[in-house]
């Protein structure tokens, strides 16, 4: 027995070498990339989305890059782990949650020759671009589709915390619901949690207890979908498309598309043409797409259709002014017609006929 | 079949600090088996797991960084734990600790106060999570109320009042709305330009060295070991018990308190959410691997900090899975553990049972 | 189907997997051993059940992998504590971190699968009573989970086993010296706990959230061990204690629909509070709560 152990411990460590050699020598001309991610890339929802661009660079440039990533890193701690990766040769590294801002900031004035791109933050420096996604286009849709479909007049909202992206989200969607049914009621509960497949499940059943026939979720997990399901009522996926999960509930989901972003970077590192800069995608940019419409009659479709192509296009502007606050005020128009960027991007107070407090 | 446990008469002390070393051998041969069988080189994952965090400049200052809010949290929990009060709350007074240390410099934000703001929040940040921990010990001693359920529930109290603090009254007023505070005007000084080590690593062997010093050489630490192993005896000596638990959950609190704001203050620079990836909880660890010795808690500090850093690297240099990391880590707590029972006891294999 | 009978039928829902894990423990913990590793131990039946689920493509075989999972992980903390003397709040906190890791290993494979939930199980006479739903309506693992504490209740209170348990958890010298069979008894009680565990896992990803995703317990198992000692080791109080927290939980996710202007941190916050105060009421006046006195001790024999 003893033999035999040691007879298969020395087989194992032999062939490893092997493979470690082997390895080393084909990947030292590839260009290293590097991504942090906040939650495990298993989850089915943010992380996994942004993975999904990462192995779309490997498809795509995969002659010429190798990646890396890091996933779970905890945000309060993860400047040794940006750092890490820059001192290992990467020479592009993205950081995927707002939280790794000022990590990033620091790491990035210590390493000035590796490019840093930030996700949904607004620190730039010479070699840190920042790039985020208008998903509240995809929430005006899905706001109009459930204003269209429900009965109770009455939506429920799975929301994770209130920062600017799920804020505006959630005003996007009520924008989208009045336009078509100006009876609509939003009723919100925060999961304080991205990502808690049994608190979510929960959330929605609450939601449906009181009157709600369409689930809205800005949490990760499709928990929530599967409940609708079950209920027999309407729900729509976030971040990937999610209709595996509940065939019959999900009217559409929105979906995350970090993949062209992605090569166009690496593209840019690899020829020299990187740039700092901000870029905030939408339907435009293929940053936000809609998965496809279902379990829903054809004029719902068609009306969703066009509003997507109107968004696309710039002929529709979710924040189109005049916007109302909650206390029935004018908010102030600073961008062309509509809110301005700065307006959307840090989003504080919420439109007219939302009963919901937001922290002070 | 069944094992049976000979107590050995006499351990030399040799053989004490020699049972980590051959603990941490066996778990690297089981995770190098399991590398094996994962398909990848066990050479190269040992070459990356401790071999560059152990010879690197860099490295080693991440080891000491990341090890100081542990041995901190850990040394305090020492007490507790030495009179058998089972305190898993440090990670709340740890969140809490950091919340009030944090008051005062963001009352004096931009108000030119001098560099005694680091000083005052520091001792805030303690005195803080001093508050916090007493809650748990006086239920106990006033109702009864077991400490393991209080101390646990208030540890998920202390994370939503951070969440709200930062979401709302808190809140950067120039963040964009983002949940974070100001950064502070003072934070700890970096040792060297450029570095990432801060003063606050200085903190923790000073922490580690007066808990041995009150531990071995005052009457009060008499009194909590006493208190631990024989309530009976500790009561008829004189020690009162709820002054005992009250006692050991304040030095324990401030402990985490203290570690919470040096994070804060060395670290992050600022307030936010989750500002800690588990510290309280690791830190129970910790106290274990180090026989709630202070010395020994410091090597249990840096193993822990060594598997995170290289369990970090192994992901980057060989894309193992985070989660082969965990499985590790538990390995390794599994054989200290057992490599400390082995010292003590003589196993022997029995056949049949009773 | 009112209001008031959907909502409580959430409350159960959400306590069964509490319920059955802290029973578990209840035992494990009356038998004088503390197994700080459930929630690495559901994490592991939730994966392991899972996957033998869909591989196998029957629900019986994911809950009995899930109850094989939780029987190994408790076997070797059991080898351990009991066969090694360890301290027990170490072995048991490492067995968390490695089920949570082992969890991440087993599941990776099957993250995005969907499967079926196990549908509710009526009984006829019973589910049609006025509130029947509540209790009678539901999936097996609630029934399971009433007659798992009425067991329980019964084998503690009432049984020769049961009474030797105890015995063993007050005091294990004096147990011994009795002729008791004390590592033997706790072997049986940590495998029991460690199955309870494993079973509950197999609840979160077959039932309530019928996929698979890492972090899934989201610290169930730690919730588990609070209510233990919420319940003051008694099987009915634990019942209790569980239904509780499940009610507070589900309670402020309501008062939040209902928008009520109260910060959801606050809310958030209420079942943990709730469940201190509801201990310090229960416990004014008595200095109740007593733990079994050799609770976390190891236990080596002389010969």
């Amino acid at each position: 027995m003893r033999q035999m152990f040691k007879a298969a411990a020395a087989a194992a460590l032999a062939a490893g070498l092997g493979a470690a050699a082997a390895g080393s020598a084909s990947a030292q001309e590839k260009m290293k990339v590097g991504f942090i991610y906040v939650g495990p890339v298993g989850d089915f929802g943010y992380s996994y989305q942004h993975n999904q661009g990462r192995l779309a660079v490997e498809k795509a440039l995969g002659d010429k890059v190798t990646t890396t990533f890091l996933e779970n890193v905890p945000e309060a701690d993860s400047e040794r782990s940006i750092e890490q990766l820059a001192r290992t040769g990467h020479k592009l590294i993205f950081t995927t949650s707002f939280g790794f801002m000022d990590p990033t900031v620091k790491v990035a004035k210590k390493y000035p020759n590796v490019y840093f791109e930030h996700a949904t933050g607004y620190k730039r420096e010479k070699n840190l671009a920042t790039y985020s996604a208008k998903f509240h286009e995809g929430r005006y849709v899905i706001g109009q589709i459930a204003g269209k479909m429900t009965k109770s007049n009455v939506i429920g909202y799975v929301a994770s915390f209130p920062i600017p992206e799920v804020v505006s989200g959630i005003n996007a969607f009520m924008l989208g619901a009045q336009s078509v049914n100006p009876n609509i009621k939003v009723k919100i509960v925060w999961a304080n949690t991205w990502f808690d497949p049994g608190k979510e499940a929960d959330a929605a059943k609450a939601l449906l207890d009181q009157g709600a026939d369409i689930i809205s979720q800005h949490t990760d997990s499709p928990a929530p979908l599967q409940q609708a399901e079950a209920r027999g009522k309407f729900a729509f996926g976030q971040a990937s498309d999610m209709i595996r999960f509940a065939q019959k509930a999900t009217l559409t989901s929105i979906v995350d598309n970090w993949n062209d972003y992605y090569i166009a970077r690496v593209k840019a590192a690899l020829d020299g043409s990187w740039k700092s800069e901000d870029t905030w995608g939408g339907f435009d940019a293929n940053m936000v797409n809609m998965a496809p419409f279902t379990n829903m009659p054809d004029e719902v479709k068609a009306m969703a259709t066009k509003t997507t192509a109107d968004i696309k296009s710039g002929a529709l502007n979710p924040f189109k002014c005049p916007v109302y606050g909650q206390d029935g005020k004018e908010i102030e128009c600073k961008g062309k017609g509509a809110l301005s960027d700065e307006q959307v991007l840090g989003m504080a107070f919420y439109v007219k006929g939302i009963d919901d407090q937001l922290p002070k | 079949m069944r094992l049976e446990l000979v107590p050995r008469g006499d351990v030399s002390p040799v053989a004490r600090v020699l049972s980590p070393v051959a603990a941490v051998a066996a778990a690297i041969l089981i995770g190098g088996i399991i590398v094996a069988i994962m398909g990848r080189s066990p050479l190269q994952a040992l070459q990356v797991y401790f071999v560059e965090p152990l010879t690197q400049g860099w490295a080693l200052q991440e080891l000491a960084i990341k090890a100081t809010p542990l041995l901190i949290i850990a040394v305090g929990l020492s007490f507790c734990f030495r009179a058998s009060l089972w305190n898993i709350g440090a990670e709340g007074q740890f969140i809490i600790g950091a919340l009030t240390g944090s008051m005062v410099p963001l009352a004096l934000h931009g108000s030119g106060a001098g560099p005694w703001v680091l000083a005052a929040g520091l001792v805030a940040g303690a005195l803080g999570g001093l508050l916090y921990a007493l809650i748990p010990a006086l239920l106990r001693v006033a109702f009864g109320v077991s400490e393991i359920l209080t101390s646990l529930m208030l540890v998920y109290v202390a994370e939503l009042t951070l969440d709200y603090l930062v979401r709302g009254p808190w809140r950067d007023p120039k963040g964009f709305n983002f949940p974070q505070t100001v950064t502070f005007d003072w934070t700890l000084p970096y040792i060297a330009e450029g570095d990432r080590l801060h003063a606050g690593i200085l903190i923790a062997p000073l922490v580690a060295l007066a808990a041995w010093f009150v531990m071995r050489r005052t009457l009060f630490g008499f009194g909590i070991r006493v208190a631990g192993e024989s309530p009976k005896a500790a009561r008829f000596a004189g020690f009162s018990a709820d002054r005992m638990v009250i006692a050991a959950f304040c030095i324990s609190g401030a402990c985490a308190g203290l570690a919470g704001i040096v994070e804060v203050f060395g670290q992050i620079h600022q307030l936010k959410p989750g500002i800690s990836p588990g510290y309280g909880f690791t830190a129970i660890t910790v106290a274990f691997l180090g026989r709630l010795h202070p010395a020994g808690m410091v090597f249990g500090a840096l193993v822990v900090a060594l598997t995170v850093i290289g369990g970090e690297n192994a992901q980057i240099v060989m894309q193992l899975p985070l989660d082969l990391t965990r499985v590790f880590q538990g390995v390794l707590l599994m054989c200290v553990l057992a490599a400390d029972a082995l010292v003590s006891y003589r196993v022997r294999v029995v056949g049949g049972g009773r | 189907m009112g209001v008031w009978e959907a909502i409580l039928i959430t409350v159960v829902t959400a306590a069964t997997p509490l319920l059955i894990a802290a029973m578990g423990e209840l035992v494990v913990e009356r038998a004088g051993v503390l197994n700080l590793g459930i929630e690495g131990m559901m994490a592991v039946g939730a994966a392991c059940g899972f996957a033998a689920a869909i591989l196998s493509g029957s629900t019986i075989l994911g809950i009995l992998a899930a109850i094989a999972a939780g029987l190994v992980l408790s076997g070797l903390f059991a080898l351990l504590v009991l066969g090694l003397a360890t301290n027990q709040v170490a072995s048991g906190l490492a067995l968390t971190i490695l089920g949570l890791g082992l969890s991440g290993l087993i599941g990776a494979g099957f993250v995005g699968t969907q499967r079926e939930a196990i549908p509710p199980v009526y009984i006829p006479g019973l589910t049609d009573l006025p509130g029947g739903h509540v209790l009678f309506g539901e999936n097996p693992f609630v029934y399971f989970s009433l007659a798992l504490a009425f067991a329980t209740l019964w084998f503690l209170g009432r049984s020769r086993a049961g009474l030797t348990l105890r015995s063993i958890g007050e005091n294990h010298a004096s147990a011994h010296a009795l002729g008791l069979p004390v590592l033997k008894v706790r072997l049986a009680a940590i495998l029991f706990g460690g199955a309870c565990a494993g079973l509950a896992g197999a609840y979160l990803s077959l039932v309530y959230t019928p996929f698979w995703s890492p972090g899934m317990t989201a610290g169930r198992g730690w919730i588990a061990l609070a209510l233990v000692v919420f319940a003051s080791w008694r099987p009915l109080r634990l019942l209790f204690g569980a239904y509780l927290f499940g009610g507070a939980t589900v309670l402020q996710l309501h008062a939040q629909a209902a928008s009520l202007g109260i910060p959801s941190q606050a809310l958030s916050a209420f079942p943990y509070v709730a469940t201190i105060v509801a201990l310090v009421v229960m416990s004014v006046g008595r200095r109740s709560a007593t733990a079994p006195g050799s609770l976390g001790a190891p236990f080596v024999p002389d010969r």
